[in-house]
């Protein structure tokens, strides 16, 4: 583990620098630990694929106590579980209007479509990290099979809910963003929710099933969502 | 009551933001220039966190239903009371029925409006503030419109006392009391920001890092809430590598692959997984607040010692101010 400062008022704890499983189940033991007995002067902490930075207010601590007990605290850390996290299974309206690029990523691997909703929705993905915008999971695990480049030419507005892929990565748009992925389906579910606690649906150390859905169901589901 | 007749060009509700939920993606938002909204609040007997409004370049047009006492901190703007100059950085009385207006001003970018009991909108995820990205917080997610109503919520005694002093001088009268220029940010229009290491500071050839110390850079037009992309000399890393996306916070100078860098502000998403040259001290960002495109910059380097030493330097200021107010709000009620 190594601790280095981002500036006067964040540390970043680094515990890899791999994408890798067991890391990542490091990363979530010690922000589970942060979460339930906090540090003096802690404001928050961002847990991310190799790395968890401490914010700290720097009126009320220094970047050296903070190193000091983060260090401490992982030396009383107890083995990291190997337990998976919470599964959480995530609907998806595949192709037409939802998903313009399907054919494009089918073509691209040299499958069918079908093929490309089956390999998405056979996956078993590791929410690794959440950023880039609210509720926004960055996964892991995505079959190379259906791969694609990113778009060269990005879209100034994907709608919210949109599932999408980029190289090896699948993800879902919780807002409205401009972003450059392949879109292949999209989802009622909302991902992002401000009038809950937590405001993600998704959490770092959550394992994330996609399947599928008809027009019919989509629309039944996203129904469901507005008056929840 | 405010009655928004004019909204200016973007005038949102902010106050010190939403911290506890940037692991959830949720960006920190709040007021770009942090003093300067906690000086306004402090001079209208307010907690220094309440809600105000960011104005931007050019300022709102707003009237008022009731009586109210208001403070306007920042930069660039110039505040009038139908249609007279008031002073900035000072408690100032607005009568029920007068307009509030500005001119805007030679330099700077952003004033705060503040006033007394502070703007009343829901509290989401701990904070008033307003993230338009995500079209949450503030007045209904958004930048304030023509025909907007914003009410402020409960004055405090000192509020009071300052306010009934003030109404026997008429509408647009202003109190003495204002902050030592010692309190304020060290606001200069071609400032020096002082800055320590980044993360991947190393990994930037020498000519880089060289020019990056040495060299002015320019804010282009692509500069907001969310960041600031800079023009100067282009930073390229010694050898190419692919680093995983992680935290980032406001002040970090991040440069993507076409060598320009961009200096993260208070909308900026949670994680970035570009290089990292530098991070901005915190007690210059609301010196970096007040600049608007165009401006002109140089990085200059500091120890993280110093720049937590400088920081509570400031924050000493502010509390000294806030006492110093204090007294001077008793001496009114006496009078």
């Amino acid at each position: 583990m190594d601790i280095q400062p981002m500036g006067d008022a964040a540390a970043v704890v680094q515990f890899g620098t791999e994408i890798d499983l067991a890391v990542h189940r490091t990363i979530r033991a010690f922000a589970a630990s942060l979460a339930e007995d906090p540090l003096p002067g802690m404001i928050e902490f961002v847990p991310a694929f190799t790395t968890l930075t401490v914010f700290f207010d720097p009126i009320r601590t220094t970047f050296a106590d903070l190193e000091r007990i983060l260090a401490a605290r992982w030396a009383q850390m107890p083995e990291a579980s190997s337990e998976p996290g919470r599964t959480v299974e995530i609907p998806v309206c595949y192709g037409g209007e939802f998903g313009p690029d399907i054919g494009e990523v089918a073509s691209h691997n040299g499958i069918s479509v079908d093929e490309v909703i089956q390999i998405h929705t056979a996956g078993e993905y590791v929410v690794y990290m959440i950023g880039f915008a609210p509720g926004f999971p960055y996964l892991g695990g995505m079959s190379e099979r259906i791969a694609a480049p990113r778009r060269a030419n990005p879209r100034l507005a994907i709608p919210a809910g949109t599932v999408g892929i980029a190289g090896m990565q699948t993800g879902v748009y919780p807002i409205e963003t401009p972003g450059g992925w392949q879109l292949i389906g999209r989802t009622p579910v909302r991902l992002f929710r401000p009038e809950e606690n937590p405001p993600s649906l998704l959490q770092a150390g959550d394992v994330v099933r996609f399947y599928p859905v008809s027009r019919e169901a989509y629309a039944r589901l996203l129904e469901e969502e507005r008056v929840r | 009551m405010i009655h928004v007749e004019q909204p200016g060009l973007l005038t949102t509700v902010q106050d010190l933001g939403r911290p506890g939920y940037q692991r959830y993606g949720v960006v920190v938002a709040g007021a770009m220039d942090a003093v300067a909204l906690q000086v306004g609040n402090l001079l209208v007997g307010n907690r220094p966190g309440a809600a105000a409004l960011e104005m931007t370049l050019t300022g709102p047009r707003l009237s008022f239903a009731d009586d109210a006492l208001v403070a306007v901190t920042g930069l660039g703007l110039m505040p009038m009371v139908d249609g007279r100059e008031v002073p900035r950085w000072r408690p100032v009385f607005v009568a029920a029925g007068s307009t509030l207006s500005f001119r805007p001003m030679a330099e700077g970018c952003r004033s705060y409006l503040a006033v007394a009991g502070g703007v009343d909108v829901p509290v989401v995820m701990g904070s008033r503030s307003t993230y338009l990205r995500a079209g949450m917080g503030g007045f209904q997610g958004r930048a304030l419109q023509a025909g907007d109503e914003i009410q402020w919520g409960e004055r405090s005694s000192v509020a009071e006392a300052a306010l009934a002093h003030l109404r026997r001088s008429g509408s647009g009268s202003a109190a003495a009391w204002f902050p030592a220029p010692s309190v304020l940010p060290a606001y200069r229009a071609e400032p020096v920001i002082r800055v320590l290491p980044g993360r991947h500071t190393e990994l930037f050839t020498e000519e880089s890092r060289k020019a990056f110390t040495s060299q002015w850079f320019q804010l282009t037009s692509q500069s907001d809430r969310m960041g600031y992309r800079l023009q100067g000399p282009t930073l390229h890393l010694a050898n190419p590598v692919d680093l995983l996306s992680e935290a980032v916070t406001a002040g970090t100078v991040q440069v993507p692959t076409d060598g320009n860098p961009i200096l993260l502000m208070a909308d900026r998403q949670t994680t970035g997984g570009y290089p990292k040259m530098a991070q901005v001290a915190s007690v210059d960002l609301p010196v970096l607040a007040q600049l608007r495109p165009g401006s002109r910059i140089r990085f200059e380097w500091l120890a993280l010692a110093d720049a937590t030493r400088l920081l509570r330097a400031q924050q000493q200021e502010l509390a000294a101010f806030a006492r110093g107010l204090h007294v001077a709000a008793q001496a009114v009620r006496a009078h």
